[in-house]
């Protein structure tokens, strides 16, 4: 895998409140990169700042948060230093976002083809009807059944699914390099998931886009993932291809979170593991390593070093300094 | 072994708005029994009429047809005052635990609500009672001072847990309890749950949409679909060996935590939606998006029934459809 295949390679990136005086880090450096073809997972649990690093690409972030540091290079372009007007014409265009609950990011008092099309004619110069006509094209390539007529159908009267595959049109509509999706799954029913698993990862293959998936569902990175970051109080806690995530993870945190998801064979009587404790308020992080509290491993060194992400091997980086200790020895 | 919740034939429907289009049907004919120390998870994807089905067990809502009896006893007819005392058998803890909470009332009036609602014991004795639930759901005693919106939501799912069970109930239905938590948080309070019953020797009826925490947590489980429950049986069983065709498409979808065993393209894909649960004629629900579609499937609804050697499934596959008015081929 060479360089040229990075699409956009985000470093040392933070986001930040003040509140009270105080700068409050909700996303604390946080690095990795999306290449072309492959799916990125960003796996977390609530208040980890898996959203909030995806809002701050994208430039979507509601005032007081703000981007405080880091790069976002999209092309060795870095996003964070454009104009607004200049940004607009990426979002959207260049780099699309689905999120989680689609009637939030669909007007209810639009039609849905009129809709898409909008989305066209904001980055393309097409007429109405072309953008219209493209918008119903759309539609059907998302498998919306009988899409010239549900193209001139309001959002209320999708269900949950197609309403998805609505917002997943519009994202493509441009044919994007990038497409980060939050949580796309997670508000629908298992058997309605497959299918847009299936159409997310179909797309990405045909456009060869890069995906970034965000997910709380571990079952959902395993399927769809190649590279995985997994964040902890606002940290990227280890980084690795999904295979070695899953079958050798170095942080504890990592290896606790696969131990509390359930496997099908797991019974009642199978013992339960859950990790004591629950993630840090931002405002009131522990010194050193924020995972310490919590952590089966922890040595008395990890109150005082708060450790950097690592490199162990080709594949696999770790912020825990008693995994890179072990690492080293071995 | 005496059967503490027993629902027998439990239907309800919703009539349509002003004769416009037809009524929905919530809740066909649903019968199952649930034992002392038993679980019995219900499962099913939105809409199927599971949480009907559990407030039908509770009587928050009337049934329109059949039975529900608790410790033996008739709940679905019962006078006011047997009602009273049935109710304090069977408790509930709901999805949002934080919006089931009193946000006015402390967290330790909260937990002692259902006390003072069932005129039981004195202001301190209910207060003392509140802090020893509130130590065996593993919060401390200064927790009974504070306020839900201080709780996060794990926190307050034990208040729900330690209010559903401080009139010592038999059974305790949980509605989605742990679909809204954390996977780290969720294995703590799925952890509590299983303490619990052990110690009470409590029966549970376990609903949730997730088969991986619904097969973790019970004994038998209940698929629903469209408002009937079309499959019954051992845990472990339903899951090696599904019989109902929805039931293997809902086992084939379901992402499994390791990509060596599964990526997206092995994740099974069942045509079509589920349809709105309105009062069709006859035939079987699923049979629009079943794969083994036969003749008999469009003529006659297939009725919950024993597989030899099996378990309960309502699938003409499996079982012999009714043998009236087939017409000749």
């Amino acid at each position: 895998m060479d360089g040229d295949d990075i699409v956009l390679e985000v470093k040392d990136l933070v986001t930040a409140v003040t509140v009270g005086g105080e700068e409050v880090r909700l996303v604390d450096r946080v690095s990795f990169v999306l290449r072309r073809g492959r799916t990125t997972a960003i796996v977390g649990e609530s208040g980890s700042g898996k959203t909030m690093t995806a809002l701050s690409l994208l430039r979507l972030l509601e005032p007081p948060v703000r981007v405080a540091g880091g790069t976002v290079r999209y092309h060795g372009r870095d996003l964070l230093a454009l104009t607004e007007r200049q940004m607009a014409a990426v979002r959207g265009a260049r780099i699309a976002m689905v999120f989680q609950d689609p009637l939030a990011s669909l007007n209810p008092v639009l039609r849905i083809g009129f809709q898409i099309a909008e989305t066209l004619r904001a980055h393309r110069s097409m007429t109405r009807a072309e953008a219209e006509r493209r918008a119903v094209e759309l539609l059907r390539h998302v498998g919306v059944p009988d899409a010239e007529a549900r193209a001139m159908d309001y959002p209320h009267h999708f269900s949950g699914g197609m309403r998805q595959r609505v917002l997943i049109a519009s994202a493509i509509s441009c044919g994007p390099e990038v497409i980060i999706a939050d949580e796309p799954t997670t508000a629908l029913d298992v058997t309605v998931q497959a299918k847009i698993l299936h159409l997310l990862d179909g797309l990405r293959q045909e456009t060869q886009a890069s995906l970034l998936l965000i997910t709380h569902d571990l079952g959902v990175v395993a399927a769809m993932a190649d590279d995985v970051a997994v964040m902890y109080a606002g940290r990227v806690v280890e980084q690795a291809d999904v295979d070695t995530l899953f079958h050798a993870p170095r942080h504890p945190y990592t290896r606790a979170l696969l131990a509390c998801a359930i496997n099908l064979e797991d019974d009642r009587h199978t013992a339960l593991e859950p990790i004591a404790g629950a993630p840090p308020d931002p405002r009131r992080r522990p010194s050193g390593c924020p995972f310490h509290p919590r952590c089966p491993d922890a040595v008395p060194d990890c109150r005082r070093i708060d450790p950097a992400l690592q490199a162990v091997s080709a594949q696999q980086s770790v912020a825990c300094i008693v995994a890179q200790r072990a690492m080293a020895d071995a | 072994m005496p059967e503490l919740l027993e629902l027998r034939d439990v239907s309800k429907s919703y009539p349509a708005r002003r004769g416009r289009g037809r009524g929905l049907r919530a809740v066909a004919g649903a019968s199952f029994t649930l034992a002392a120390g038993e679980t019995l998870g219900l499962l099913g994807e939105s809409g199927c009429g599971k949480s009907t089905l559990a407030r039908l067990a509770l009587r928050l809502i009337e049934p329109d047809g059949g039975t529900v009896r608790v410790a033996g006893q008739d709940f679905t007819g019962a006078s006011a005052a047997a009602t009273r005392r049935l109710r304090r058998r069977v408790q509930i803890v709901f999805q949002d635990a934080l919006s089931s909470l009193n946000p006015r009332m402390s967290v330790g009036v909260n937990v002692a609500e259902p006390m003072r609602l069932q005129g039981i014991g004195s202001e301190k004795e209910r207060r003392s009672a509140a802090l020893e639930l509130l130590d065996l759901v593993g919060l401390r005693p200064e927790h009974a001072d504070r306020y839900p919106h201080e709780f996060s939501g794990g926190q307050a799912q034990r208040v729900a847990i330690a209010r559903a069970l401080i009139l010592r109930p038999d059974v305790i239905v949980f509605d989605e309890a742990v679909s809204a938590l954390d996977v780290s948080i969720r294995a703590q309070i799925l952890r509590l749950i299983l303490d619990l019953q052990q110690r009470f020797g409590l029966a549970y009826l376990f609903i949730s949409h997730d088969l991986g925490v619904v097969k973790r947590i019970s004994d038998r489980i209940a698929v629903m679909y469209l408002g009937r429950i079309v499959e019954l049986g051992a845990a472990a069983e339903i899951y090696r060996a599904p019989l109902h065709p929805y039931t293997e498409a809902l086992l084939a979808a379901i992402p499994v935590p390791d990509p060596r065993r599964m990526r997206v393209r092995q994740l099974g894909v069942v045509e079509g939606e589920a349809a709105s649960p309105l009062d069709a004629a006859a035939g079987c629900a699923f049979r629009a998006r079943c794969p083994h579609r036969m003749a008999v499937c469009d003529q006659a609804t297939p009725e919950l029934l024993p597989v030899l050697g099996r378990h309960d499934v309502a699938c003409f596959l499996h079982t012999a459809p009714p043998p009236p008015e087939r017409k000749a081929a």
